[in-house]
């Protein structure tokens, strides 16, 4: 039986299947299952079954997420399916790993969304950066629409589907569903206030679905291989498999599909072949750079949604980011503020304006001017941009390694004020 | 209703509404930036947070943006827990990082909404001890200043300038904690309405550059209630006075009316006020040489002025001053002083005005509108408050499709998102492409004969009662039958036509599309008739039908009349230089009151000089028929007094008592003394101050001259002061001119005067509707047999300009730079025919005037669309069709360069 039903077709080495073996490889299966009668309604039921939760950082059900789509004859008729595949959290390259190598299997996983939110568009949003992944899209596209999995009328089924591939002009703000939406749109990349939420009123006014890739390479092998499968597949309490990765100061840095509830453990052991020789782990960030920091005492904790949550951190992304002894966790997070201002969109004061001050501080403090104020307004710049203040997550997401790093390296701060230079340079 | 509590205090409040607007309503301090009273939520600034409890044991609470979380029944929210005090005071740190701190250098100190924010929060000690951003400044052309650094980037500017306005050169620009809220590159900010910049700006990026030039604080600023005379609309304004001359003008809220805004004519157009043309004495000519009247021969001259003496009376004069004429000359002898063509639609406006089946809308009414259609009125440049007004009614749809989505009318950004180009359809029916075909769902450009055949055919497609075209031109059929669908369609449809098309057939096309929208409607039909000037229709009320300036032209040429006064009036501005110059020539003496040289202070044998409506009170009627009351601001530095004041008898010295003279002596204006403010509810001697309490250098001002303290001049006019003391607005705000609360020094000090945000003014009035709808139902009007206008030549129509169509307002140094000369649009198949280029000079046949061409893409062939410019040609000189004649070696005074159309046509340029 697969387990691996995300990277199951990559090969690196040999580039990405065209149509012929993906479908070999079981690929556009529930295509047929739809031309021969499977409602949106199965189709749905099977994913809430499934228990599928977004992978892209906030883990939210998928099922549920599309069950907010208005339906029945007084809702719009026109609706949109949107693919976020602005893949720009530091430390984070999973979703490039799915698209550079199996590309059909995102195609798929959209035809399957949208034909169950009753979408006759959909969009890839996908990073500029990414022209490997571009040219792969670009090419399994064209493939699909000479195949007619695309266009009118698929398979005899009634249903359209056109998917447009945008790439982005690059701004890490783009990754909020909302501002990937204005973006799309041609305006300013600025978050738009939840609610009302896509699903009600998304791109062009209209009900959007905004989905993660790797949340709809999921759906394939859901719809092939049944919900009871995808049970099987998960080691921990969420189900299925997951992308994890890790970078930093280990031995092989990479990206894995691993079940659900791998313990952290065995992912920085037995697949990143643990730490480079001569250096030991401090701490990492489990899910990119704006999750909180997690100690090496948590490393037996099975990795997912729930389990994490429980020790103040967040899956997120699954993609860990390594901190090693002999790196200045204050220069790594001062790294991470600069990122967060400088990508910050500039509509919500506290972000606008804390995240300046704060990367201004950590300059300051690499230099050796920092004073002793100034972490008291660090502290207080935690609460200031947290959750609930701002009008996005950008800066409660760099609240996390922020007030997590002042808790874990409060020595570090301090060193850095009392010896008046980074201790970690020599 | 819905209950709040609010700190453990129980309100009242409307569940429709968002909890910062109903924490305002109810007379709470709550410190906002990006919210705005009219421009609804969008939660940028995150300075108005509170803490809200989900009930009862809720200790904890979480602190959520008062703007952007509905005032839901059994709300429990703390404004002055500790964690949200906290939350504001570090917002106001964060937004005083970067910002310049230049407030004693700054125009906008004093009434400076961030400063009033900053005290409000309680930060006061600068934690930032690290550089601050600094931004390039634009220049913006002649009205506004630009100061990038003083951004606190609140968005109030561009969702105004963009989203609200319509503008589309003012944009955010760049990210993070360098957005640039500017133009593309310097340049005029293309806008009409760009001034209102000015007071939606919380601090001082966008401020007034008029004022700037010679700024002074707010509290120093001798200020009253005053109404707008810069077109037929009445916007209600505080102009501001100080050292004699008049600084500026804010917008004053009038709930009906302006509401928060004006229009960059109302805003800059005051200069002239203070203008060393102005006439300043009394003048005698002597054998045609023009002398200073002393004072005490005034009388003996005014005496002359009986027996056959006439009066021509004038749309920018007051009430009292027409009245007064009116009252000296006799009614039979009292003229309207309008172009002929005017007077006759300016009686069907009467007319319709007292027809039942309509109702003239305010500007807050036309706001609701569902489905307009305007009729030959270019509105941006005749009635320029109402063009921002129907930017707002086209966006019913958008409020209809939120509320269908229950998305709150309030949540600005998403109820745009949701509807996004959705409109509530206009259709403009005009011989031009207009500043409003942005938001237009039809826009039909034709020769004004070939409109009021569309007009017609879709009053007939609305009720077959209605005749049908005559001559219905093909391409028209499918946009009548269209247009009269939507407007059929709607719940409420309005109707705009008026007088500056000068088309009589198009206002009464109008009025069948407005009778057939009726028909079958149990509530009058909204048709808004749009008058030009200030107090067009208060003339029209005073002089009678056959009293058309023509008449009293014709009386004197035939030697009927030998005397004539004529009253802030430039006769030739309103007739054919050839007409106006044979009956003056005609006349024994002629007495003109103006308060500028014109071509017909020229002829006159006396001229008195008279205030102007900032040095005077008065009252004008808009187009709606609403009289209202503008107070005297300040002292005219000159012998200039109110024309009234000259033409009455000495038994009358008060403007009240005329007032109420006019009222009893005249049905038609017994309400205009409705308008005196109650001075009974004033404790007896108390005077309502004009100048603020910290009003400072009252006895240092003058002392370059004297030293000697002198008596502060006194109003035996009115019950305003010009003084600090008296009565304060916080006690009785019955004469309100600047708003001012405790810790409000800015505009935003507003709602503290509202009944609730956004309502009526507490103790004021919104002016008093005149004319009552009891006159006699019309029936429809019979269709032209075919165009009207045949012959050689192309079909003329009339354009008009914000800048430059009111005589006084062009008379401003600022104006005068946005001005553009005298033109003629063609279509390029019309150019070419007439081997005519963009930019080449042309004299229009029948009139001594040239115009330069401006070739436009939309135009119709075989029309042209005049443009007088200041003056420079006289329309009532020009037949129904022109011809051009090309004139080499002649450069314009203003080139088309000023010119903002969609269509210019650039191929050949």
């Amino acid at each position: 039986m697969v387990d691996k039903p995300l990277t199951k077709n990559i090969d690196l080495a040999r580039g990405p299947m065209d149509i012929a073996g993906y479908e070999a490889a079981d690929g556009y299966q529930s295509l047929r299952a739809i031309a021969a009668g499977l409602s949106p309604d199965d189709v749905l039921q099977r994913v809430k079954d499934s228990g599928l939760k977004g992978r892209g950082g906030a883990g939210f059900p998928t099922g549920l997420k599309w069950s907010f789509v208005p339906r029945g004859d007084d809702a719009p008729k026109q609706k949109y399916l949107v693919v976020n595949a602005d893949e720009m959290e530091p430390g984070t390259f999973k979703d490039r790993l799915l698209m550079e190598g199996d590309p059909h299997l995102l195609i798929e996983g959209m035809i399957i969304a949208a034909y169950t939110i009753g979408a006759s568009v959909g969009y890839i949003f996908l990073r500029g950066e990414y022209v490997a992944s571009e040219r792969a899209l670009n090419k399994a596209i064209a493939e699909a629409k000479e195949k007619g999995y695309l266009g009118r009328n698929i398979l005899d089924s009634g249903y359209d589907l056109e998917i447009i591939l945008h790439t982005s002009a690059g701004r890490y703000i783009c990754g909020e569903e909302t501002a990937l939406l204005n973006a799309l749109e041609g305006k300013r990349a600025t978050p738009r206030a939840k609610p009302p939420f896509p699903q009600v009123s998304g791109l062009w006014g209209k009900p959007t679905i905004v989905n993660n890739v790797e949340t709809l390479c999921n759906l394939p092998g859901i719809l092939n291989y049944g919900v009871e499968w995808y049970h099987g597949l998960t080691r921990g309490k969420d189900h299925g498999t997951k992308l994890f990765g890790a970078s930093g100061r280990v031995k092989s840095p990479g990206c894995w599909e691993l079940p659900l509830g791998t313990p952290i453990r065995e992912i920085l052991e037995d697949k990143a072949g643990g730490m480079c020789d001569g250096y030991q782990l401090k701490a990492f960030l489990p899910g990119g750079a704006s999750t909180d920091f997690m100690l090496p005492e948590h490393l037996d904790i099975p990795f997912d949604y729930d389990d994490v949550a429980k020790v103040g951190s967040r899956l997120a992304t699954g993609t860990m980011i390594v901190l090693d002894d002999r790196t200045c966790p204050v220069g790594m997070i001062g790294n991470m503020m600069t990122f967060f201002a400088h990508e910050s969109c500039g509509f919500c004061t506290p972000c606008r304006d804390g995240l300046p001050w704060v990367d201004a501080i950590f300059r300051e403090l690499e230099a050796g001017k920092g004073k002793e104020k100034d972490l008291q307004i660090l502290h207080d710049h935690v609460e200031y941009m947290g959750p609930g203040r701002t009008f996005c997550a950008l800066a409660p997401g760099a609240t996390a390694p922020l007030g997590s790093g002042l808790k874990h390296f409060a020595e570090d701060f301090a060193r850095h004020i009392k010896e008046r230079a980074c201790p970690y340079r020599h | 209703m819905a209950k709040i509590l609010v700190d453990g205090v129980e309100y009242d409040v409307d569940p429709e509404n968002n909890l910062l607007q109903e924490c305002l309503s109810q007379g709470l301090d709550l410190p906002y930036f990006c919210w705005h009273p009219c421009m609804g939520s969008v939660g940028a600034c995150r300075q108005c947070a509170v803490k809200q409890y989900r009930d009862e044991e809720d200790e904890k609470g979480m602190i959520v943006m008062a703007c952007m979380t509905p005032a839901a029944d059994g709300s429990r929210i703390s404004i002055t827990d500790a964690q949200a005090r906290l939350m504001r005071e570090q917002v106001i740190e964060s937004l005083m990082i970067n910002h310049p701190h230049d407030c004693p250098v700054c125009e906008e100190g004093g009434e400076c909404h961030l400063q009033d924010m900053t005290v409000m929060s309680g930060h006061n000690y600068r934690r930032y001890d690290k550089k601050k951003r600094t931004h390039q400044n634009q220049y913006l052309g002649p009205f506004i200043n630009h100061e990038m650094n003083r951004c606190i980037a609140c968005y109030r500017c561009v969702r105004y300038y963009d989203d609200y306005a319509g503008g589309t050169d003012l944009s955010a620009q760049a990210s993070h904690h360098h957005v640039y809220f500017g133009r593309y590159e310097e340049g005029v900010l293309e806008s009409e309405f760009s001034g209102n910049l000015v007071e939606v700006c919380p601090t001082g990026v966008f401020t007034d550059r008029v004022f700037s030039a010679h700024y002074t604080r707010k509290w120093d600023l001798q200020s009253a209630p005053s109404v707008c005379t810069g077109c037929g609309v009445g916007c209600n304004t505080t102009p501001g006075e100080r050292y004699g001359t008049l600084r500026r003008i804010v917008n004053r809220y009038n709930s009906d009316v302006n509401g928060y805004f004006l229009c960059d004519r109302g805003r800059f157009g005051f200069e002239y006020v203070n203008s060393g043309e102005r006439l300043s004495e009394p003048q005698v000519r002597v054998k045609g040489q023009t002398e200073a009247m002393a004072p005490e021969h005034i009388p003996s001259v005014l005496q002359q002025f009986t027996g056959d003496v006439i009066g021509i009376g004038s749309p920018r004069a007051s009430n009292e001053g027409n009245f007064a004429l009116q009252h000296l000359v006799g009614e039979e002898n009292f003229y309207a002083g309008v172009a002929d063509g005017e007077h006759a639609i300016n009686q069907l406006i009467l007319q319709l005005a007292r027809d039942p089946a309509f109702h003239n809308p305010s500007i807050r009414e036309i706001e609701q509108a569902d489905a307009i259609i305007i009729l030959g009125e270019d509105v941006t440049n005749v009635a320029p408050r109402v063009a921002l007004a129907l930017r707002q009614s086209v966006r019913n749809e958008a409020r209809a499709l939120a509320e269908k989505n229950k998305i709150p009318q309030w949540h600005d950004a998403a109820v745009r998102e949701l509807a996004q180009h959705d409109r509530s359809p206009l259709s403009i029916l005009s011989s031009y492409a207009t500043r409003l075909d942005d938001i237009a769902e039809d826009s039909v450009i034709d020769g004004p004969a070939g409109l009021v055949q569309l007009a017609h055919a879709i009053a007939h497609r609305l009720n077959d009662e209605a005749a049908d075209a005559e001559a219905l031109e093909p391409a028209h059929s499918d946009a009548a039958g269209k247009i009269a669908a939507q407007l059929k369609g709607a719940r409420r449809p309005l109707v705009i036509a008026g007088s500056a098309s000068g088309s009589l057939e198009l206002l009464q096309a109008a009025s069948n599309i407005a009778r057939a929208l009726q028909s079958g409607r149990d509530t009058p039909v909204d048709f808004c008739t749009l008058v030009p000037e200030a107090n067009t229709l208060g003339l029209t009320l005073l002089a009678r039908e056959e009293n058309s300036l023509g008449a009293a032209l014709e009386r004197i040429a035939a030697g009927k009349a030998s005397k004539l006064i004529v009253l802030e009036n430039d006769l030739y501005r309103r007739a054919a230089p050839a007409q106006v110059d044979a009956a003056l020539g005609k006349l024994e003496s002629l007495l003109v009151l103006d308060l500028m040289p014109t071509a017909t202070t020229e002829k006159a044998d006396y001229v008195l000089p008279v205030t102007a409506f900032s040095e005077q009170e008065s009252t004008t009627v808009n187009y709606e028929g609403r009289a209202q009351l503008s107070f005297q601001v300040h002292q005219s530095a000159s012998t200039a007094r109110p024309a009234w004041l000259w033409l009455t008898p000495d038994n009358i010295s008060r403007v009240d008592d005329l007032i109420e003279l006019c009222s009893a002596q005249l049905a038609r204006f017994g309400k205009l003394d409705d308008l005196l403010p109650d001075v009974s509810q004033f404790v007896s001697g108390m005077k309502v101050p004009r100048q603020s309490h910290r009003y400072s250098g009252r006895t240092a001002m003058r002392a370059n001259i004297n030293v000697h303290e002198g008596r502060q001049p006194q109003d035996d006019q009115s019950l305003l002061a010009f003084s600090m003391e008296g009565v304060s607005p916080l006690k009785n705000a019955a004469i309100l001119g600047q708003a001012w609360a405790p810790g409000w020094n800015s505009n935003q000090s507003i709602s503290k005067f509202q009944e609730e945000v956004n309502g009526e003014l507490k103790q004021g009035h919104t002016g008093e509707l005149l004319i009552a709808r009891d006159g006699e139902r019309l029936s429809y009007f019979p269709a032209p047999t075919a165009k009207s206008a045949s012959g050689d030549g192309l079909e003329l129509a009339l354009a008009h300009q914000i800048f430059g169509s009111d005589e006084l307002s062009a008379r401003s140094e600022a104006i005068q730079q946005r001005m553009t000369g005298a033109y003629v649009s063609l279509a390029p198949s019309d150019a070419e025919r007439l081997s005519l280029k963009q930019g080449d000079r042309v004299s229009l046949d029948g009139n001594g005037g040239l115009a330069t061409v401006c070739i436009r893409k939309k135009m119709k062939p075989g029309t042209a669309a005049v443009y007088c410019g200041d003056n420079e040609i006289n329309p009532h000189a020009l037949e129904a069709r022109v011809s051009l004649s090309k004139v080499d070696g002649e450069s314009p005074v203003r080139a088309l360069d000023g010119l903002i159309v969609s269509d210019l046509y650039e191929e050949a340029y």
